[in-house]
């Protein structure tokens, strides 16, 4: 195989954040920070139980998940157990703060005040009745796919 | 008087671009690496940004995380990013003559 140029930098990324356990949610917002660090253009769209991370109620209450995650090691039942995902989520938390990863909601605010704008996905939205002051202020809007798609013009799309 | 012209001595530089030995810094090193990358001028809040960098860099072997930046400096996120526009910790590391940052954060 011959390469004839060099690879591009990436210029801009949109990145979907889909799952809203603690440990489905840093994964995006550390993406999303790095690519700001590093000068490229970024948003993110939060979409189904991603939205968790974005609603001020929730957003410092994401949980790490014990029960159907093979990466805990954990037999099932052992992590059905009940504090068992509390007690996970506080390790993890104790973890994140020691290598600097702020909370989920001052890291919202950093990658915003950052330049990434943030979005909340329109059809969970309307599944889940959520109203417009349900979220943190730094959600720019409620946008559809197209609307999305549209903004992403340009992006490496990363679905996480 | 008569004058005299120095040739400069050669400054070595990283893989990455960033000085080879941060020993050769100074500060109008350090405006001309800015002006290179487009930032004309080092404003107080720009030297404390770097300061603070070459603080935590000379105690600790490695430059500060952009959290620890905008909290222990005194700048915050947002000025940080109009300060060093095309990504900050890398560029900030990049002007105070420090290697590029090993932290995701």
């Amino acid at each position: 195989m011959t390469q004839t140029n060099a690879a591009e930098p990436i210029q801009k990324v949109s990145i979907v954040v889909s799952h809203g356990s603690l440990e489905g949610v840093y994964p995006g917002l550390i993406m999303a920070n790095g690519a700001r660090m590093e000068g490229i253009e970024a948003s993110l769209f939060f979409t189904f139980f991603g939205l968790d991370a974005i609603i001020k109620k929730r957003m410092n209450n994401l949980k790490v998940a014990t029960v159907g995650n093979p990466g805990m090691h954990m037999p099932t039942l052992l992590g059905a157990l009940p504090g068992m995902s509390a007690f996970a989520t506080g390790m993890m938390k104790k973890e994140i703060e020691k290598i600097d990863i702020p909370p989920i909601g001052e890291f919202i605010t950093m990658i915003h005040d950052a330049g990434c704008e943030i979005f909340a996905c329109r059809a969970t939205v309307d599944m889940f009745h959520l109203k417009p002051e349900d979220f943190c202020e730094e959600v720019d809007g409620v946008i559809s796919v197209g609307q999305f798609y549209e903004m992403a013009a340009g992006a490496q799309i990363i679905f996480t | 008087m008569g004058t005299m012209s120095i040739v400069a001595k050669p400054i070595e530089l990283d893989a990455d671009g960033h000085l080879a030995n941060r020993n050769d810094w100074n500060e109008d090193l350090a405006r001309d690496i800015a002006a290179q990358e487009g930032i004309t001028e080092l404003t107080p809040q720009h030297w404390a940004v770097i300061n603070f960098m070459r603080k935590v860099f000379e105690k600790e072997g490695d430059a500060p995380s952009i959290r620890r930046l905008t909290k222990e400096s005194g700048v915050d996120t947002k000025t940080l990013y109009q300060l060093f526009p095309k990504g900050p910790a890398k560029r900030a590391a990049k002007i105070a003559g420090l290697p590029k940052p090993k932290g995701c954060i």
